[in-house]
């Protein structure tokens, strides 16, 4: 709780909303202690005083001659009860059928969500207004019709939301557990909706007393003498032209109450919504922000592409998470490099890093070069980067249902990709896809370039990122997990195909994975990734069959192999560390049983004779 | 497509006799009888009577209600007394007015809203971003009779580039350039909150999209970056913006009755409040169920606009 | 040796939507009608790919799907209404993904004390003893209690979920793809923890994943489904060593091994059978080199082919 305070007052708009409404709301509170006239006495003699004009009747008076800042404070009090009133029984009501509804399913939530539906065919207006002709103006009966017409909304919103948790592992869980339906609805399904619920409430507050003070407005509402904000204004209007203040203040007493309830509220749901906590809601920039401290130094060039000690780190907050804690590597024309590691290893952002890929915000290149053809591409600047893209290097990403675009057709997102390098016409561009899809041997290509992803299967679809990759004929393929996703059986056609391509177009390629097999059966050299850094390199043979770090040699032995019969299986004890917390020296040491001392102390280099290295003390084996 | 209209017009059957089912049974409820309303001080009990006969409200609820809605599907929507004419054409002619400003402010608050949203995302935390921010803000904080007020205040009785109220100009109005004068602050005051909500929602829901990994794939195609929002993000971000334009519909249908009672707009909803006070509920039961079936309608519109929009909607 | 679960003619068709016009279409069929039985002590491995129906099989067996046909029978009792409270106590699962499956909104003790209190119905001072004997058997530290959901990693989340499932004191856990969200240095953590409460608990697994050496590793037999069914059970030594069905030998073919030169053994494009409209006869005969015509037009039986091995193939590989 004190943390969300926290959270929420670190939002500087929340906050001022935050104190406009809490002296709104002590001003209320302290009304009947307060020395004012009583707001319903008339004195015609005194109409339409102006503000400040008169003693005693500080905002003036109204056409009756009423005391405009009592009717204002009064009417503010009722304004107030009634917006809260009518936000929690919607809330309550909404929030109960749309957890019903969502929970149950099929036909219960057919049933209700049709009557829902069948509310929200109304505008909400006509609704509300045949409620009070039906019940008769007054402001009980308003509150009723707008706390009626907002339930259907809170359903809709709520139910959504219960069905995503309904289909939840957890709910599963807790029926295994025992649980009834009542059981699992209130203690698994409502703590997770409940800060939907406040988030829902605390945004539509504000419109709620809206739509009762435009009631009042209408007529419908408080009737005299009684009066809240709206049938002040309602009141007033007829005076508009001659006596406006009248009109003014209460109006601007609306704005301000709702305007601090709005800041309020999207600071709630802000403080609220883990998403937008780890500010995940950020849009990433079209290339990442590169923030190099000092130049980086001259390097005489290895490869075709050459990465030079590369940072990328991701700012989060006050934490600063090494993800890429300075790597080189450099891949040849024709070469398959092979970057292997476990999750967290830094090996995707390595290769995110290389077009400046990495969403940014978080993620900044902090030190380092990446140099094609010998030129730095990360001093070049957005312009020339995005001319390179797809151009000269390419990508392939893992999971193609949502890396490609889910509303274009194949043949517009390859076309795409060709024209955004070549002036070429419409009918040429599609003549160059349906090559393409030849290339990546997808049968039918006439028909597949009229498809949308989702008509596809997980291997056709990879094909088609494959294709994509190709449009430019570049000279770099930078394929990260590309077939994680997908079945081992088509796992066997997509690698087969990418080697086959590879020897055709004399590709080089970079292979994000984290398996072993893959590495072998693909790349001429590899690359061992773990927090962050390289900790061995070589040819895949030498590397697989004699591995010199003991973190390569033990997560080899790690992997289960067919053939292998019923055993116990090789561990490595322990987690990989956090990158936004690295131990000093070697990261592996501490789960490493060869560690001593020494390891735990200043910067290991990577050390062998090319092609091979390793950054250990004490390797298995001299390279 | 041809078959998806019509199956979407087909399942709004139930729903639209639904509507005149919910309209019907909340008229129902209404204390007293109607007679005493329309006769006034005239009310003595034979004419009670015999008003109750013309009008059929001796016989038993279910039947009363087939009746009207026999009457309704013949286009006889009953007479408004207070009018003293047929209610169908009362609320043709005013729904006329009324969409006229309604449109106006929906077409507006989606062409501003959704390119306020892109700008505001494409451009986030940047300057334009903070200030449609600021001014979404207080769009959709300001009450639209109060805003309407005070556009009166300012353009009409201070500034005189205005007409005060009404549709047209009394004497020697009556053309175009004369409505669309009278269009401006209606429909400006009315389009502002939707506006404002619309210009949130497409903000966040760019931000959302501009996440996703297929946004990655097309910058790593190098699709140059205003192809990249104006087209990969906003076409998907308008999958779940077109949805809550049909909402928003309704909230500027809405809100025109408050506007055009502070406009003195000549429009169905300023007629549906008249009729509520004077208890003219043939009226108002006409009034709702047509406006209500116009609203179901145009939410068709936007599902088949949503269905074209997106090839994974079954059609 | 008892049994411990038996299955009969179990199958799943899921019920498609009611057109406006025109009758309702079949329904896709998840899992045809399959029979198997597993025995006191054993882990079976349930292997195939995406869309093989295994995941349907599991909510099956556990309770949460009702089956639309057949009975299963665990420790001799048959439990035929969907209820996971009743299958609790003689069943459990442990899910795919260790975080979801875990309420964000609850302290682990909370998680865990559920079943105790639920499904035995103990007391506080019971329930605090029972937790720290699991814990301690899953290695897991007891100030973990405290603690939400998303403070752990994949591996020790889902320790929490194998010392849930134990909670229940069952006498069957099925463990659906528990390491295929893990890495490989983790995983091994999880699988060798998972043999030892075999041992300790006498616990029958069955233990599904699409990783055929894991599954090699852990089980006695293995069943593998190809698109809803049963194509070839046989024990866990033998099956990839020499298959029987073109299919379980297309699986081990397909998995990168170190050491063996990439090639595709299916040069093909070949799709899965598309579930809407499925072919008639045995649904790999698309993909299938030996297919012949009867392959096309009838679906084959599970036949006994060596001592324990069936496969349910008119043209079974020869041993």
């Amino acid at each position: 709780m004190s943390a969300f305070l926290k959270l929420l007052f670190r939002n500087r708009l929340a906050a001022m909303g935050a104190v406009v409404l809490g002296a709104i709301l002590l001003l209320v509170l302290v009304t009947p202690l307060l020395p004012l006239p009583d707001p319903n006495v008339t004195d015609t003699s005194q109409r339409f005083l102006r503000p400040f004009e008169a003693a005693g009747h500080l905002l003036g008076t109204d056409h009756l001659g009423r005391d405009l800042l009592a009717r204002l404070l009064y009417g503010t009090r009722l304004s107030l009860a009634v917006g809260f009133a009518a936000a929690v029984i919607a809330a309550f009501f909404g929030s109960a059928i749309g957890i019903v509804a969502g929970y149950f399913g099929r036909r219960t939530d057919n049933i209700i969500m049709r009557g829902v539906d069948m509310l929200m065919a109304f505008p909400y207006i006509l609704l509300a207004l045949a409620i009070v002709a039906a019940l008769g103006p007054g402001l009980l009966n308003a509150l009723i019709a707008v706390a009626a017409v907002n339930i259907p909304f809170f359903a809709r919103n709520i139910r959504g939301i219960t069905v995503g948790l309904a289909a939840r592992e957890f709910v599963d869980a807790a029926k295994l557990s025992g649980k009834g339906h009542l059981r699992i609805i209130l203690t698994e399904v409502l703590p997770n909706v409940l800060p939907v619920i406040v988030i829902a409430m605390s945004t539509t507050v504000g419109w709620m007393i809206l739509e009762t003070a435009g009631l009042s407005f209408l007529g419908l509402g408080s009737q005299p003498p009684v009066a809240d904000l709206g049938s002040m204004l309602g009141e007033a209007r007829a005076a508009l032209i001659t006596a406006p203040h009248t009109s003014v203040v209460p109006g601007l007493m609306i704005f301000l109450i709702v305007m601090s309830i709005n800041l309020l509220g999207d600071g709630v749901r802000d403080a609220l919504d883990p998403r937008l906590k780890s500010g995940a809601l950020s849009r990433p920039r079209s290339m990442t922000r590169v923030d190099r401290k000092g130049p980086v130094r001259e390097a005489a060039q290895k490869g075709l592409l050459d990465l030079q000690a590369l940072e990328t780190q991701f700012h989060v907050g006050a934490r600063v998470y090494r993800a890429v804690g300075g790597v080189d590597l450099h891949v040849k024309k024709g070469e398959c490099l092979g970057i292997i590691g476990e999750s967290g290893s830094g090996k995707s952002v390595t290769a995110l890093s290389v077009m400046g890929l990495v969403a940014s915000p978080p993620g900044v290149i902090t030190a380092g070069a990446v140099r094609y053809d010998g030129h730095d591409l990360l001093s070049s600047g957005y312009r020339e980067m995005r001319q390179r893209r797809g151009e000269n290097v390419a990508y392939i990403f893992q999971d193609p249902l949502a890396t490609l675009h889910p509303l274009y057709k194949v043949e517009d997102q390859l076309a795409e990709a060709i024209q955004s390098h070549h002036r070429v016409s419409d009918g040429e561009a599609r003549e160059r896809s349906l090559e393409l899809l030849r290339a990546v041997r997808i049968p039918n290509p006439e028909s597949r370039l009229k498809n949308y992803p989702h008509e596809m299967s997980g291997g056709m679809r990879q094909r088609v990122g494959i294709a994509m990759a190709l449009a430019n004929d570049p000279d770099v393929i930078i394929a990260d997990e590309p077939t994680t996703a997908l079945d081992v059986t088509v796992q066997a056609q997509i690698l087969a195909l990418l080697d086959d391509l590879r020897r055709e177009r004399g590709l080089a390629i970079v292979f994000i994975t984290h398996d072993f097999g893959v590495v072998a059966q693909l790349c001429d050299r590899v690359a061992v990734m773990y927090a962050g850094r390289i900790v061995e390199e070589g040819p895949t043979k030498a590397v697989l069959d004699a591995p010199a770090h003991p973190y390569t040699k033990r997560l080899i032995a790690c992997v289960p192999e067919l053939g292998g019969g019923q055993r116990e299986l090789a561990a490595i004890p322990g987690l990989p560390p956090s990158v936004d917390d690295l131990p000093p020296g070697c990261a592996f040491a501490p789960r490493c049983h060869k560690a001593r001392d020494a390891c735990a102390q200043g910067e290991i280099p990577l050390d062998g004779t090319p092609p091979r290295a390793v950054r250990c003390l004490y390797p298995e084996e001299a390279v | 497509m041809g078959s998806y209209i019509l199956k979407r017009l087909v399942s709004a059957i139930p729903v639209l006799l639904g509507i005149t089912v919910i309209v019907f049974l909340i008229m129902a409820m209404i204390p007293g009888d109607p007679a005493t309303a329309i006769l006034g001080s005239y009310a003595t009990p034979e004419n009670v009577e015999k008003i109750n006969r013309d009008l059929g409200l001796d016989k038993p609820l279910v039947q009363r209600y087939f009746i009207w809605l026999g009457n309704m599907l013949t286009g006889d929507f009953g007479r408004s007394f207070s009018l003293n004419r047929p209610v169908l054409d009362e609320v043709l002619e005013r729904f006329n007015a009324t969409l006229i400003l309604a449109g106006t402010s929906f077409v507006l608050c989606a062409v501003l809203g959704v390119l306020a949203g892109v700008v505001s995302a494409a451009r986030q935390y940047g300057l334009a971003d903070k200030l449609i921010t600021f001014v979404v803000l207080i769009g959709i904080s300001v009450p639209a009779f109060f805003l309407g007020m005070m556009m009166i205040l300012l353009f009409a009785v201070n500034l005189r580039w205005l007409p005060v109220s009404g549709m047209y100009a009394i004497y020697g109005g009556g053309d175009l350039a004369d409505l669309l004068r009278h269009l401006v602050m209606p429909a400006l005051a009315l389009a502002a909150v939707a506006t404002g909500v619309v210009a949130r929602l497409s903000r966040s829901a760019m931000l959302e999209v501009l996440r996703q990994d297929y946004i990655r794939t097309a910058r790593a195609k190098g699709v140059p970056e205003r192809r990249v929002i104006m087209g990969h993000a906003l076409r998907v971000a308008m999958v779940s913006i077109i949805p809550v334009l049909g909402i928003q519909a309704g909230f500027v249908l809405s809100g025109a009755v408050y506007i055009e009672i502070v406009f003195q707009w000549p429009g169905v909803g300023r007629m549906l409040v008249d009729a509520i006070l004077t208890r003219d509920i043939l009226l108002v039961q006409g009034g709702v169920v047509f406006v209500a079936a116009c609203y179901v309608l145009f939410n068709i519109a936007v599902d088949v606009a949503q269905s074209l929009l997106d090839p994974r909607i079954k059609t | 040796m008892t049994v411990a679960l038996k299955v009969e003619d179990l199958s799943k068709t899921f019920a498609l939507k009611k057109p406006l016009f025109g009758a309702a279409p079949p329904g896709v069929r998840a899992v045809r009608p399959m029979s198997v039985e597993v025995q006191r002590g054993e882990t079976l491995g349930i292997v195939g790919e995406s869309g093989c129906g295994k995941s349907t099989l599991a909510r099956m067996l556990v309770g949460l799907l009702e089956p639309s046909t057949g009975r299963i029978e665990i420790a001799g009792k048959a439990l035929d209404n969907a209820d996971p409270a009743a299958f609790g106590r003689l069943i459990q699962y442990v899910f795919q993904d260790p975080i979801s499956s875990l309420n964000p909104r609850k302290t682990i003790r909370q998680i865990m004390e559920a079943p105790l209190r639920l499904l035995y119905g103990m007391n506080r001072e019971a329930r605090d003893k029972r937790i720290a004997e699991i814990f301690d058997s899953v290695n897991l530290r007891h100030e973990f209690l405290h603690r939400y959901p998303h403070e752990f990693s994949g591996g020790q989340a889902q320790r929490i979920g194998i010392a849930r499932a134990l909670a229940a004191a069952p006498e069957i856990i099925v463990l659906d793809e528990p390491v295929s969200a893990l890495d490989v240095s983790v995983q091994a953590q999880v699988l060798n923890l998972l043999g030892r409460l075999r041992e300790e608990f006498d616990l029958t697994y069955l233990f599904i994943s699409h990783d055929l050496a894991v599954v090699e590793a852990v089980s006695d037999r293995v069943v593998v489904l190809y698109f809803g069914s049963v194509v070839e059970v046989g024990n866990a030594k033998t099956i990839f060593n020499s298959p029987r069905h073109p299919y379980t030998r297309l699986l081990a073919e397909s998995a990168p091994v170190v050491g063996r030169p990439l090639t595709a053994p299916e040069q093909k494009g070949t799709e899965l059978p598309d579930p809407l409209n499925p072919p008639p006869g045995c649904a790999f005969a698309g993909r299938c080199p030996k297919a012949t015509d009867i392959c096309r037009r009838e679906d084959p039986a599970l036949r006994r082919m060596g001592e324990d091995q069936f496969a349910a193939c008119h043209h079974p590989i020869e041993a």
